[in-house]
């Protein structure tokens, strides 16, 4: 795995697990790899995957059955895609619109363009 | 577990190449030694194993003297030296000869830590390179799982892939009730393993943090403007672009940069020590 320099390793660890429950790697209800298991994975220190699973509990996307191991919760995915959801129009939309704003693109141009990249996608 | 008090250490006369050294390594945790060339972390791994008697202070293993090196530490602390040799035997009679003083010590382990290093069989140690044979001897000190594993600068001599490899055989053989202290220069190798650094520096140890503490007390920048940097206390310019160490102060972690860490220690040591009081 090569991390980017500017989050801290532990949340994008945690990052790399959503993608993968996202796309079923990990299906609602399916253990996850042991905590060693993934820091091997990933090569890094078991305390920071300790770390990454403490906030991924917190944010209800996996949870510990003790003595046994993590799970993806059933809600987990649903969660994920709201804390993404709310990251993108706090932290990515301002940006945009800013980007918007300097070049003067208007919203109705992003309206078509968009309905063009949608009707692409869904031909796929 | 182990224990440095107000140790001073010189091999000359009122030389001190350590001094006022406290430090107290606890179970659990992957200690990143680090030092430039010469400023005593060898020698303070031999202290800690008892190879050599502090003048001042003690160091002690579980309240015992480490120098007295009783069977009882010995059997729980394994000391893998920057150079050292194998013998002339092959790795069945070498485990069948060493793996006896350590009573913890897994043979699935040590075959599966052989299997990640790609290490082939050989009828004798003597045959392996520099580089295997160093990952001979890292599978062996994991699989003796001594609650106290130090390492000597481990990843010297080792190609690209095998340092991958050796931060997969770390985070194995890592658990809960045992520490491992590994010195270096190579602070790229082992950035994602260490979980708290112990920097020596003018002969005594300057840091000895949590690497999530510096996260919290320290902002790494990296950038490709200058103006970014403003408020560092330590910052440089590399290929990539600039780099910074800067107090943190909107409480955002970011991610710890080994080597801008030691640089800024180096650089300004009584400011960064203000920040960790």
């Amino acid at each position: 795995m090569i991390f980017r320099d500017n989050q801290s390793i532990y949340l994008q660890i945690a990052e790399r697990i959503c993608d993968e429950i996202l796309e079923n790697k990990f299906p609602p209800g399916e253990r996850i790899p042991s905590i060693r298991e993934y820091a091997a994975l990933v090569e890094v220190n078991a305390n920071t995957v300790v770390r990454s699973y403490e906030w991924l509990q917190q944010q209800e996307i996996i949870f510990n059955k003790r003595g046994i191991g993590y799970y993806v919760s059933p809600e987990g995915k649903h969660h994920i895609k709201a804390i993404r959801r709310e990251r993108f129009f706090n932290d990515e939309l301002p940006l945009f619109f800013n980007r918007l704003y300097t070049l003067g693109i208007s919203v109705e141009e992003i309206d078509t363009r968009y309905a063009e990249y949608l009707s692409k996608y869904s031909n796929k | 577990m182990l224990k440095v008090e107000n140790m001073a250490f010189s091999y000359r006369r009122n030389e001190y190449l350590l001094n006022k050294l406290n430090v107290e390594i606890t179970p659990g945790g992957v200690y990143g030694l680090l030092g430039k060339n010469g400023s005593g972390k060898s020698t303070l791994l031999y202290l800690l194993t008892g190879l050599m008697k502090p003048q001042i202070g003690t160091v002690t293993y579980n309240e015992v003297a480490a120098f007295k090196r009783t069977p009882e530490m010995l059997r729980n602390i394994y000391l893998l030296p920057e150079e050292f040799d194998l013998p002339e035997v092959s790795a069945e009679v070498y485990v069948k000869y060493n793996a006896s003083f350590y009573p913890h010590f897994s043979r699935e382990e040590f075959n599966n830590y052989l299997q990640i290093f790609e290490l082939p069989p050989v009828k004798k140690l003597s045959q392996y390179s520099m580089g295997q044979k160093k990952k001979f001897i890292v599978s062996f000190a994991l699989a003796t799982n001594t609650p106290l594993l130090l390492m000597d600068e481990p990843t010297n001599g080792m190609d690209i892939p095998s340092k991958s490899q050796f931060r997969k055989v770390i985070a194995m053989g890592m658990n809960d009730n045992r520490s491992i202290i590994i010195s270096t220069h190579q602070v790229r190798d082992l950035e994602s393993m260490i979980d708290r650094v112990l920097l020596l520096h003018d002969n005594t140890m300057i840091l000895n943090e949590d690497v999530m503490r510096i996260a919290e007390k320290l902002e790494f920048i990296r950038t490709t403007s200058k103006e970014d940097l403003q408020g560092c206390i330590y910052s440089t310019f590399t290929p990539e672009g600039f780099v910074g160490v800067r107090p943190n102060v909107d409480g955002v972690d970011t991610q710890v940069d080994l080597e801008s860490l030691f640089n800024a220690v180096i650089a300004n040591p009584l400011l960064v020590q203000q920040l960790f009081v």
